[in-house]
Parts: structure tokens; sequence; C-alpha cells
């Protein structure tokens, strides 16, 4: 079997969000790039148990330029077989998902893994896309995969609840906490990471369908009202004659 | 030019997300002049209820293949509605529904989607959550068509009386190789990410057998109870309670804190909710920056107390 996962770079999840250029763009000064968490800790460690169930091979597939080779190494580290680098600068969600469905038109895959959203744009974008440019099924939010020959059975979150759904190969899912446990990559992986196939290849055309124009960061709360532990009642009444929430 | 809303149900009625949608959506046109439509699919019988968002006119496939969830069939649907009608832009709830759907038509109509909208556009120009609500985004829509899932209690209700009139719309709907086998739902669980209150709790509580006062609290404040993340990790609290940048970012009106440090990554999928409160034994707690109202104390002697000045309150 042949499994693609799509990992996105993310800032580390405890970066000083700050903008520059007049707020036009991220400022990355400072900030650690780490593999996007839903990426790696959910849908690229099922793909690795799956393959060391039934065989097979799994790649990762990142859409990006060289500046993300760290990343993908570690992907590679906590046990991916070969990796894919389509070389473009990425700005939009439908422009990766064309880049990611035009590989897997030209390569083939049985299955497409990626993390239900990316940590900085939180678009929940991607895998959809894809699934609906190679019109295969998507599964979004799933926190269960299992595999019994080409039938999957898969578990996705709904509204204070799961669905149980059955699907074929190929097909698209986002993965969501519950699919898998997170691993940390060993000596081992890590060395093997180095020699391990990382191939660069080149964009397919497209164009972006949104562009992000400016950044603000939230009004900063204007100071917490301290209310003494003995007088839970006035806590009660200002919630409910200032604050009018209760 | 016109706009189309994406109206889920669940169960036979309207889902909350989904009236936010209309009334969203139902701003767009009043603002841009044009007129708003809700699609409706599936076995629904509050259509109607639909008018008092700003909705005059719903179109209602009710086919037998779309009594269970499939987002490559609801797109199906929303596409030929949104031809028959010439919308230009078209709005959904950015829910489990929303997510899945939304970027389908996104891929299918070649349209620019901006996902999880915190506010009306401005022309073409969206305003949303970034960064795991550590910072906003304004997104321009470069395509004809636009698509935008709103993030759910986000935009004010403008609530006006109207009537909706329900059109039966019948399409094509080919099928896919997806298939529902069983709905598992938790019974008379208020939905997270729907509650207007939500009370929340921590390592602070020291073990699962003290979540009583946690649950006690919330039944009076008809809210939804959340935990933080090692809470759900070490098994104390079920894993779709786990709040935060990752497990679910929520925006409810009011958030109780109890006993949780304000770790940057908690904060994160918490910090739109419009009124938090935190009760922590520790005064440097991080969360009481992020506090619009705060008890330094111990929660076992604080939450017992808030629940009786709740009861006599609500009495
Ligand atoms: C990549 C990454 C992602 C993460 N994602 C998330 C996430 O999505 N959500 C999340 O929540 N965390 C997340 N975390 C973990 C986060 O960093 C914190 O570790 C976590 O939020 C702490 O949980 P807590 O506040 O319950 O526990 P603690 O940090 O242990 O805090 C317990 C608090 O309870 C207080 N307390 C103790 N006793 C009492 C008492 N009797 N009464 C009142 N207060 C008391 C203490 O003063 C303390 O402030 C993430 C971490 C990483 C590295």
């Amino acid at each position: 079997m042949k499994i693609i996962v799509c990992i996105s770079k993310a800032p580390d999840t405890t970066s000083k969000i700050a903008f520059k250029d007049n707020n036009s763009q991220f400022d990355e000064a400072g900030v650690q790039f780490i593999v996007n968490p839903y990426d790696e800790w959910y849908a690229l460690v099922r793909a690795l148990e799956l393959k060391e169930a039934n065989g097979g091979n799994v790649t990762v597939l990142n859409v990006g330029g060289a500046e993300n080779d760290a990343i993908i190494r570690k992907a590679l580290a906590i046990g991916a077989d070969d990796a894919v680098r389509i070389d473009a600068q990425t700005a939009d969600a439908l422009y990766v998902a064309k880049q990611i469905a035009g590989y897997v038109k030209a390569n083939g895959a049985d299955m497409i893994l990626l993390g239900k959203e990316t940590i900085d744009y939180n678009g929940s974008q991607v895998g959809g896309m894809v699934a609906a440019l190679l019109d295969v099924p998507y599964v979004s939010l799933a926190s269960k995969l299992t595999m019994s020959g080409t039938t999957a059975t898969i578990e996705r979150e709904i509204e204070g609840g799961v669905e149980i759904i059955e699907t074929s190969l190929p097909f698209v899912l986002s993965a969501a906490k519950g699919m898998a446990e997170a691993r940390i990559p060993n000596m081992r992986g890590i060395m093997a990471a180095r020699t391990k196939p990382l191939n660069v290849v080149p964009a397919f055309e497209a164009t972006n369908s949104t562009e992000i124009k400016s950044f603000l960061l939230p009004a900063a709360k204007t100071g917490c009202k301290y209310v003494d532990a003995d007088n839970v009642e006035e806590l009660v009444n200002l919630l409910r004659n200032e604050a009018k929430a209760i | 030019m016109s706009v189309l809303i994406y109206t889920d149900s669940n169960s036979g009625t309207l889902t909350k997300n989904a009236f936010e949608a209309a009334n969203y959506g139902a701003l767009i046109a009043k603002k841009e002049g044009i007129t708003a439509t809700a699609i409706v699919v599936g076995n629904t019988n509050d259509i109607a209820s639909l008018g008092n968002y700003g909705i005059a006119n719903a179109l209602h496939c009710n086919d037998a293949s779309l009594s269970n969830f499939d987002p490559q069939k609801i797109a199906q649907v929303i596409i030929q509605a949104a031809k028959k009608i010439n919308a230009t832009t078209i709005v959904l709830a950015h829910d489990y529904s929303g997510k899945a759907v939304a970027p389908i038509l996104a891929a299918k109509l070649d349209a620019g989607l901006v996902s999880g909208a915190i506010a009306l556009p401005e022309g073409n120009t969206v305003k949303k959550a970034v960064f795991s609500g550590k910072a906003f985004a304004n997104v321009e829509v470069k395509t004809p068509i636009k698509i935008i899932s709103v993030l759910p209690n986000s935009v004010d209700k403008a609530i006006t009386n109207g009537n909706c009139a329900v059109e039966n719309f019948s399409c094509e709907i080919t099928s896919t190789r997806l298939t529902v086998k069983e709905v598992k739902k938790a019974s008379n669980e208020l939905s997270l990410t729907e509650a207007d209150i939500v009370v929340s709790a921590g390592r602070g509580l020291k073990g699962p057998e003290n979540w009583g006062m946690i649950e006690e609290l919330a039944k009076e404040l008809g809210a939804a109870t959340a935990c933080s993340r090692p809470v759900a990790d070490i098994g104390w609290r079920p894993h779709h309670e786990h709040v935060g940048q990752t497990g679910l970012a929520i925006r409810p009106n009011l958030y109780f804190a109890i006993g949780i440090s304000g770790a940057i990554q908690h904060l994160a999928g918490v910090n739109g909710s419009k009124v938090i409160v935190v009760i922590n034994t520790d005064p440097e707690a991080p969360f009481f920056k992020a506090a619009d109202y705060g008890i330094v104390g111990d929660a076992f002697q604080v939450v017992p107390k808030l629940i009786e000045a709740v009861k006599k309150i609500k009495a």
C-alpha cells in the first residue's frame, strides 16, 4: 500500500506571534519551526502503524522551499520511507491542494493522510480540496482508522459524538486526536533520515485564490477584576449585572 | 449575484450554527443589496424558522440518498443550488459539517475559501482568526465566487421576524464510495462548540473523582464541561472535552477556568471567549492575565460556594 502523508511547517506552539512590514508578514525572527502537530502526531504515526502491520510505503509530501527540508528530515526520522518536496512558495490552501493533487495524479497513491488543520492558518482546507480535485472520498476530523483489505473503517468526530464510516481505497483523511500516539524519533531514526531520499520536484501551474492582506493582534484584556474568595456571591452578581453573561 | 447559505440540520432540526450562518449570509446580502437563499438537505422540520434570521427563501433537497452525512453529496447539492440562484457568495458554518464540505466546494468551484470568519466581509476581504486564536488575518478572496465559513459564536444575531418560503429542490446526486455505518451521540450532553457557557477544569482538581462539583456547576449554569489537555491525556476526562491549540477551539460567552494554569497552548483555544473567569490558588498563574474576573483561591472551597450562589440567583 502506498500512503502519502502531507506535512506542513508550523511555528512551535510556544512561539511569540508578531508581525512585520506594516503587519503584512509573520515575523519569523526567533521562531522555531516544527512539523504541524496534527500532521506529525496523528497522520504520520497512523500511516507508519498501518505500514508496520500490512507492509507498504510511507512518503511524506511537503509543498514549500528548501527552508522546509529540516522539518521534512524530522518526519523521515520518525519513520517515513522517503520524502517529496514540491518546490513552490505557498500562500493559499487551494494552491497547495493543486500541487498535491497534481503530484498524486502523476504518481498514484492508495491513501492520503494529513492533519485536521495547521496550527498557524487554521484552515482545515487542504484535505477536502485534494479529495475533490482527485474525485475521491474525504473523511474529515477522523479519530480512528482501521483497514481490512482495501476497506477502511473510520471514526469521524461530529457535533456531540462520532460517526462510523466505511469507505474504500483511495481516499483522503484528515486526522484528529485519538488516531495515534505521538512518537519521538530515536538516534537510529535520526541517522537513517540523513540518507533517506528527499526528492524535489517542480511546482505545477496554479494561481492563488486568496491572499492575506494584513494581520492584527487581539486587543489586550483591560485587566482582571479580582473578587475575594470569601465573597463568591459578588462574582455571580458581577457576571449577571455587569458582564450580563448569566 | 446572490448569497447562498448551507444550513446544516441534525436529527430533523436546523443546528444553532446553521442559524448563525443564515444570519451572517443575510447580513451580507442586506449590505450588498442582493438576496440570500438557504439550502437545506435531508429531513428537516423547522426550515421556515430561517425567516427569523433574515432568510426569505430556502431550497430544500430531501433526496433519500441524503439521509446520512456525506460531504461529497452535499457539495453536489450546494453547487447545483448555487448555479440556480447565481450565487457569488456561499456561506457555511465552520463546524464539523462545514469543515468537511467547504473545501470540497472550493476546489470544485475553483473559488477562494476563508474558513473561520469572525466578522462580515469588507468588500472581498474577510477577517479570520489565525495562529489558533493568537492573532487575526484579513484575507482577500480573488475569485469571482467567494466561500466563507463562519466561526460559531462570533457574529451577533440581528434577529428579524419574517417568513421564509420553502421550495422543494430536486437535484442530480451521483453516488460515492462512502457509507455511514453508525452514529454515536453522547445523549443529553450539551455540545461544547455550541454552548454559551463552558465550565472547564485542569490538573488543579487533583483527580477525576473531583469533577462532581464541576458537573454540578455546569448543570446549574446550563453550561458544557471542558478540560485542559493533560487532564484528557491521563484519562480523567474524555478526549472530546480537551480544549486548546491542539484540542477544540471554542468561543463561548462565558468561560470558567478552574485549576488551569493558562499555558499559551490552552489560551490559544479559549481566548476568543467573551468573558473569562479564572479560579486558581496561585496568584501568579498566567491565566489571570487573560481573565476578566478572577478569584485567587482553592477550587475545593470556591466552587461549592459558587454553586450555591448560582442556585440562589437563578431561583
Ligand atoms: C505542542 C503542545 C500542544 C499543547 N496543546 C494544549 C492544548 O490544546 N490544550 C491544553 O490545555 N494544553 C495544551 N498543551 C499543554 C500546556 O502546555 C499545559 O501543560 C497544560 O495546559 C497545563 O494544564 P493544566 O493547566 O490543567 O495543568 P497545570 O499546568 O499543572 O496547572 C494546574 C493549575 O491548577 C492550579 N491549582 C492547583 N491546585 C488548585 C486548587 N486546589 N484550586 C485551584 N487551582 C489549583 C495551579 O496553581 C496551576 O495553575 C500543549 C503543550 C504542547 C507542548
